[in-house]
């Protein structure tokens, strides 16, 4: 076997990243493995901080679902890194989200990082991907087709209208503009995960189609490597002819069935990567065991857009959120739930009418996870809990109409019933106020002319 | 001894499900030999009419279903319903979904 890439680069050209966390701040970063992976003779240190998993509130808010202290953890572990061997640093999908606020954020956070280190001045590049609702409807008014992805139709005025906000997903563009610039920090906006690692690589000289795969396989850090670990490093390796991945913590390994098996992970297929300008083809790639605890994969295609589209993520609010629960234990009560519950929603209809709100009934032991999915929603457990979620315009309303879906279900009037003292057990006797309901708007994308178009780039200094 | 019918759950390294974007939700059944995933799929006890019954959906709402070799994986992935995240929506993430695979079973 070769030697392993940690101690020494491949003879010919190459490019080296090490990625520390694959979702910054959303647990911390282990330091151990990043320490290696600073050792490792890296030319970039790059990390995505975005999701969608974190649901629709974090981006109607404008909001984290990372809290800033870790996000700062992250942050730092990664500058005084970068500063210290000299390589530029680059973060994608700031703050989870990605909005204008959060990049601000990051950027204000490196500022005050700098300082509290006294490190010398340096080149802090950054780019927004807001979209204002403004210009999404002026091209839906020229006639252009937003057009809806995984099964959603086009998007229409009552859909934008509902919208709150909206961002883009940046591909390599903004990200090469700023390493053009002199950038020595990149705090982007959101970006596809991959192009925060292939931009480097593309600018650099390497192909397309092997800088895009050198992005999928280290997106998630050593959710590439086995056993499973989150957050430690990963090294990557780019040359003119293939890609190479090493898991950094000793313990872990990047095996040929670790990195195929991260290439399908939240992914629709394993085959197909969209990004702005493109689609990855991983169809054709071959993976081998290059040293112990080194894959080197070689194959990728990439297929340039006919047409350039850009990806939008919108986010709308429902209401304010109110949430209470309740118990059950009598196994009538148990038979009949949806009885009970419809009997609530009945007292809720009398006193609220029959809109203006809305009222969720999740019923655990039964389907509460799986839902309409579930097989086994005819063989309920010998207790059920059901939370119950009330979402209205107001928190005053949210409040009152959470508590009539709650307490009502303890009126419920069954026929047969025995416990003629109260139909479900309180474990609170209150309900309490949830963050508020929004939903995803939009997973759609609209034609741009100019991959630059939607984000805004800037370069500011940092540093004393 | 005879051979007998097993479970995915022994058969299977990795069976797990997972947010595929905010509409979709993908599964991955993942083996650690060739023997293991060849009697899988070729059993088509995980094939799209399978999976249909498991889950009790229409066959519309599987948007993908592939045999991916080099992971030695059956993956498949469906449409929510509802948005991830969207009010009511009992598994934002979608990583609670793989249960029902678990148990179903495999001819000899």
């Amino acid at each position: 076997m070769p030697v392993s890439i940690q101690h020494a680069r491949s003879a010919n050209r190459t490019l080296r990243i090490v990625c520390p966390n694959g979702h910054l701040g959303f647990a911390p970063i282990k330091k151990g493995s990043f320490e290696i992976g600073l050792g490792a003779d890296p030319d970039l240190i790059c990390a995505d901080s975005g999701s969608c998993d974190i649901g629709p509130g974090p981006l109607g808010t404008d909001t984290s679902s990372s809290p800033l202290a870790w996000q700062t953890h992250d942050l730092e572990h990664m500058l005084l890194g970068a500063r210290r061997l000299g390589v530029p640093m680059i973060v994608g999908s700031a703050g989870d989200t990605g909005t204008n606020s959060r990049v601000d954020l990051f950027v204000r956070v490196i500022q005050e990082l700098a300082r509290k280190h006294a490190l010398p001045k340096f080149r802090l590049g950054w780019f927004h991907s807001e979209v204002p609702k403004s210009s999404i409807a002026a091209q839906m008014a020229a006639g252009e087709t937003i057009a809806g992805l995984d099964g959603r139709a086009p998007l229409d005025a009552e859909a934008l209208c509902a919208t709150d906000r909206i961002v883009a997903v940046a591909g390599v563009h903004p990200f090469i503009a700023l390493l053009e610039a002199g950038a020595d920090v990149i705090i982007g906006g959101r970006s596809s995960d991959c192009a925060i690692f292939a931009a480097p690589a593309i600018r650099a000289g390497f192909p397309e189609a092997l800088a895009y795969y050198y992005g999928k396989v280290l997106e998630c850090a050593s959710f590439c490597a086995e056993p499973y670990a989150g957050k430690e490093s990963v090294l990557g390796e780019i040359t003119m002819e293939d890609v190479k991945v090493t898991a950094m913590l000793p313990a872990q390994r990047c095996t040929v069935a670790s990195v195929a098996g991260h290439a399908m992970y939240e992914r629709r297929n394993p085959f197909f990567e969209h990004v702005l300008g493109g689609t990855l083809d991983m169809s054709a790639c071959a993976y081998e065991q290059y040293d112990e605890r080194t894959c080197r994969i070689t194959g990728p295609r990439f297929v340039p857009a006919q047409e350039l589209r850009v990806k939008l993520e919108g986010s709308g609010r429902i209401g304010e959120r109110y949430v209470g629960m309740v118990g059950v234990r009598d196994p009538y009560t148990i038979a009949n739930i949806d009885q009970v519950i419809a009997w609530a929603r009945g007292q809720a209809r009398e006193q609220y009418g029959e809109s203006g709100y809305d009222l969720y009934y999740t019923v655990y032991g039964r389907d509460g996870v799986m839902g309409e999915l579930e097989p086994l929603r005819d063989r309920p457990g010998h207790e059920l809990c059901i939370v119950v979620q009330a979402v209205a315009p107001t928190k005053e309303m949210a409040e009152e109409v959470c508590m009539t879906g709650l307490r009502q279900m303890f009126y419920a009037r069954l026929p047969q019933v025995k416990g003629t003292a109260g139909g479900v057990a309180f474990g609170l006797d209150e309900v309490l106020p949830a963050s508020p309901a929004y939903r995803w708007t939009m997973n759609h994308t609209m034609r741009v002319a100019d991959p630059m178009a939607l984000f805004a780039t800037g370069l500011t200094e940092a540093g004393v | 001894m005879a051979p007998t019918k097993q479970l995915l759950f022994d058969l299977a390294k990795t069976i797990r499900s997972k947010n595929a974007g905010v509409d979709l939700i993908t599964f991955d059944v993942i083996f650690a030999d060739r023997t293991s995933y060849e009697r899988v799929r070729q059993s088509e006890v995980l094939s799209r009419e399978a999976v249909c019954r498991i889950f009790g959906i229409a066959s519309e709402r599987i948007v993908e279903h592939v045999a991916f070799e080099p992971a030695l994986a059956i993956k498949f992935t469906i449409r929510r319903l509802v948005p991830s995240g969207s009010p009511g929506d009992g598994d934002i993430f979608g990583s609670q979904q793989y249960g029902p695979l678990l148990e179903v079973e495999v001819p000899a």
